[in-house]
């Protein structure tokens, strides 16, 4: 990193991550391990100190675990949650130093020139060591003068190497201790070479030709040889901001100027990661401490303070702002990837006036209710199309139907009739009908693959009747279980 | 027969705003609304009472940018709602069309009108005869036609009565 300063890495590996979180969140006493369902099997995924000393290891199935271990208790593990809590991790130790990476079940930090803030090396470790034991969990840490070394101090005992001489801490250490894949330390092991000292003391040509590249490359960056960089994640960006008032507003117009002015940056810091907000949370915090808090949702992502604020006027003025507000807050809780568009007329900005329409009304009645029609893959016609929220959908083309449609559907309606043929005259809505013309029979046969209880009646015969009182009804007899039906209207 | 009146509306309309109460179970369907227009350009508003089907509709009608606002309505509008669709219609130059049942329209409205289907004694297609009424008109004479639409031209054709 510097020219001249000693670079100085600490690794952390935690052993137990996983059930020291779940154990964090609900401690248990005694044996208890965390499961996860593999190839059929439930399998240990990660367990304590006092699981360990019945035997048990990650990867034994469950119930070979409960019959060594009668009192095993026994979670689901949640592989996800327990990365986050490894990034949250991340985020806490760069307190000691800026550059902080993740690795495998563990961090790497690079305390190069900070380690002094924290009283000198030993210092920081103790530091490091006393409050993640505080927080439960087990930890093993390394330091070196390498990324490699202070991996393999983590992993295989922990302790620090002095700077200037990492072979006399890594020496001793078994050669799996070098980030090795299984079978090359196999058969390091079957050479008879055991230790880094004696890889290290081992001429590097035949090794090189028997074993490749990566051997040397992983022995030269445990020694110092070759640099290796700990990359540290960017922290994913935040899209909160905030303005303090020195006196409480209260007024609409107020509050709207400075939701103006909170959206102006928060949209430029968008613009500036390529994303548009689709969720826009406005907390207004008032001076008795209580919280109001508006929510935005947009039809479709958004950047342009100027469309955004008109879509915020209704959302406010429903507000109590009490005593006043003192504090404004705008977040971006949900945003998607926008690329800059071409400025378009016409059509393009029609598109956008009618987002705009959808964005205003959804504040009103939920955005989930304005929908638009999708065409759906049945032969059904009531299961023909969904409706989808326009929001987060885009038009889709319908193919024109096959055989004439009625304009209106509804639930099928019971009419007196026997017979395979439409009835002369019937009552249907406290109406007389009489038939002019019946076109059919149209038969659609039910889908086997979805139970529907309205099609338990079996296969139906659609009939288009058109009555000398002028209505077109949709009409359908169901030969396996007699009856007649009217099920739609024709325009 | 109102659904087939806006229907026809609607295909010489571009963007159509349908807003409807969402417990009504009878539903148009895009199958059967191929013959007149897209369904891709109808976008439906599913609104728990009709005080937010009229909100709906206003705010579509003010803002323009849809061609035409269909409301389906059960209950009489009041004049204060009658009158604020109206404004709101005239400042954002939109169609509103409101399907009523029978006896309730509201005074605000610049026509009205009664559609029913007719039979047709002879249809030479799949018949769409249908006789439109207009029963109000604010600037203008009322009248009554048969009319009825050609599949082949997209387009409404007035016939003349049977029998005369």
């Amino acid at each position: 990193m510097f020219d001249g300063a000693a670079r100085r890495v600490v690794s952390l590996w935690f052993p137990g991550l996983a059930s020291d979180r779940a154990l964090r969140a609900r401690a248990a006493l005694g044996p208890f391990a965390l499961t996860i369902h593999q190839h059929n099997t439930n399998r240990i995924h990660c367990l304590n100190a006092a699981a360990e000393r019945f035997g048990l290891h990650v990867g034994m199935a469950v119930s070979d675990a409960r019959a060594f271990c009668p009192d095993l208790q026994s979670r689901t593990a949640d592989p996800m949650a327990d990365r986050r809590f490894l990034t949250g991790l991340r985020r806490w130790a760069t307190r000691y130093c800026p550059w902080v990476g993740l690795e495998g079940n563990g961090l790497v930090l690079d305390i190069t020139g900070s380690a002094h803030l924290f009283g000198g090396e030993s210092g920081l470790i103790d530091s490091l060591r006393h409050r993640l034991t505080r927080a439960g969990l087990t930890v093993q840490i390394g330091l070196g003068d390498t990324r490699g070394g202070a991996w393999a101090l983590a992993h295989y005992g922990g302790g620090m190497a002095q700077p200037g001489q990492p072979l006399a801490a890594l020496g001793p250490l078994p050669v799996a201790a070098l980030r090795l894949e299984a079978e090359t330390v196999t058969a390091l092991q079957r050479l008879g070479l055991r230790t880094i000292a004696q890889l290290e003391a081992t001429a590097r040509a035949p090794l090189a030709r028997r074993f490749g590249p990566e051997l040397l490359r992983r022995l030269d960056q445990a020694l110092g040889r070759e640099p290796e960089q700990i990359s540290p994640d960017p922290d994913p960006p935040h899209y909160g901001v905030r303005i303090s008032l020195p006196d409480p507003i209260g007024l609409e117009a107020d509050v709207t100027a400075g939701t103006a002015r909170l959206l102006e940056r928060r949209c430029s810091k968008l613009a500036g990661h390529g994303t548009g907000a689709r969720v826009l949370e406005l907390t207004l915090r008032r001076v008795d401490q209580q919280a109001e808090r508006v929510e935005l949702r947009l039809a479709r992502a958004m950047r342009d303070p100027a469309r955004i604020l008109p879509l915020f006027a209704r959302c406010i003025g429903t507000v109590d702002s009490g005593f006043g507000i003192d504090q404004l807050r705008l977040e971006a809780t949900q945003v998607e990837p926008l690329p800059t568009e071409q400025i378009g007329t016409g059509d393009a900005a029609r598109a956008d006036r009618l987002d705009d329409l959808i964005t205003r009304i959804g504040t009103r009645i939920g955005i989930d209710n304005i929908r638009r029609f999708h065409p759906a893959d049945s032969h059904i016609p009531e299961h023909g199309f969904t409706l989808v929220p326009a929001a987060c959908s885009r038009p889709k083309p319908f193919s024109p139907p096959a055989h004439p449609r009625p304009l209106i559907l509804f639930p099928p309606e019971p009419i007196t009739a026997t017979g395979p043929h439409p009835p002369q005259r019937f009552r249907w809505r406290r109406m007389q009908v009489d038939i002019l013309r019946a076109t059919g029979p149209e038969r659609i046969a039910p889908e086997w693959w979805r139970d529907d209880p309205n099609w338990r009646s079996g296969i139906r015969d659609y009939w288009r009747i058109e009555t000398m009182q002028g209505r077109r009804l949709w009409l359908f007899h169901t030969p396996q279980n007699p009856g007649w039906f009217v099920q739609g209207e024709f325009a | 027969m109102a659904i087939g009146f806006a229907v026809i509306a609607a295909a010489q309309a571009g963007h159509i705003l349908w807003v409807r109460d969402s417990w009504r179970p009878e539903m148009i369907a895009p199958s059967g609304l191929s013959p007149w227009l897209d369904p891709a350009r109808i976008t439906i508003a599913l609104t728990a009472d009709q005080t937010e089907t009229l909100a709906v509709a206003e705010e579509g009608l003010r803002d323009g940018a849809v061609d035409l606002v269909v409301l389906e309505l059960t209950a009489p509008v009041g004049l204060t709602a009658g009158r604020r669709l109206q404004l709101a219609a005239q400042a954002g130059h939109t169609t509103g069309l409101c399907l009523i049942p029978e006896g309730m329209g509201s005074p605000a409205a610049e026509t009205r009108w009664r559609c029913a289907a007719i039979s047709d004694p002879d249809p030479t297609e799949d018949s769409t005869l249908q006789n439109w009424q207009l029963i109000k008109n604010k600037s203008g004479t009322i009248g009554s036609w048969h009319v009825r639409w050609s599949r082949a031209a997209r387009r409404l054709t007035v016939v003349s009565r049977a029998g005369e």
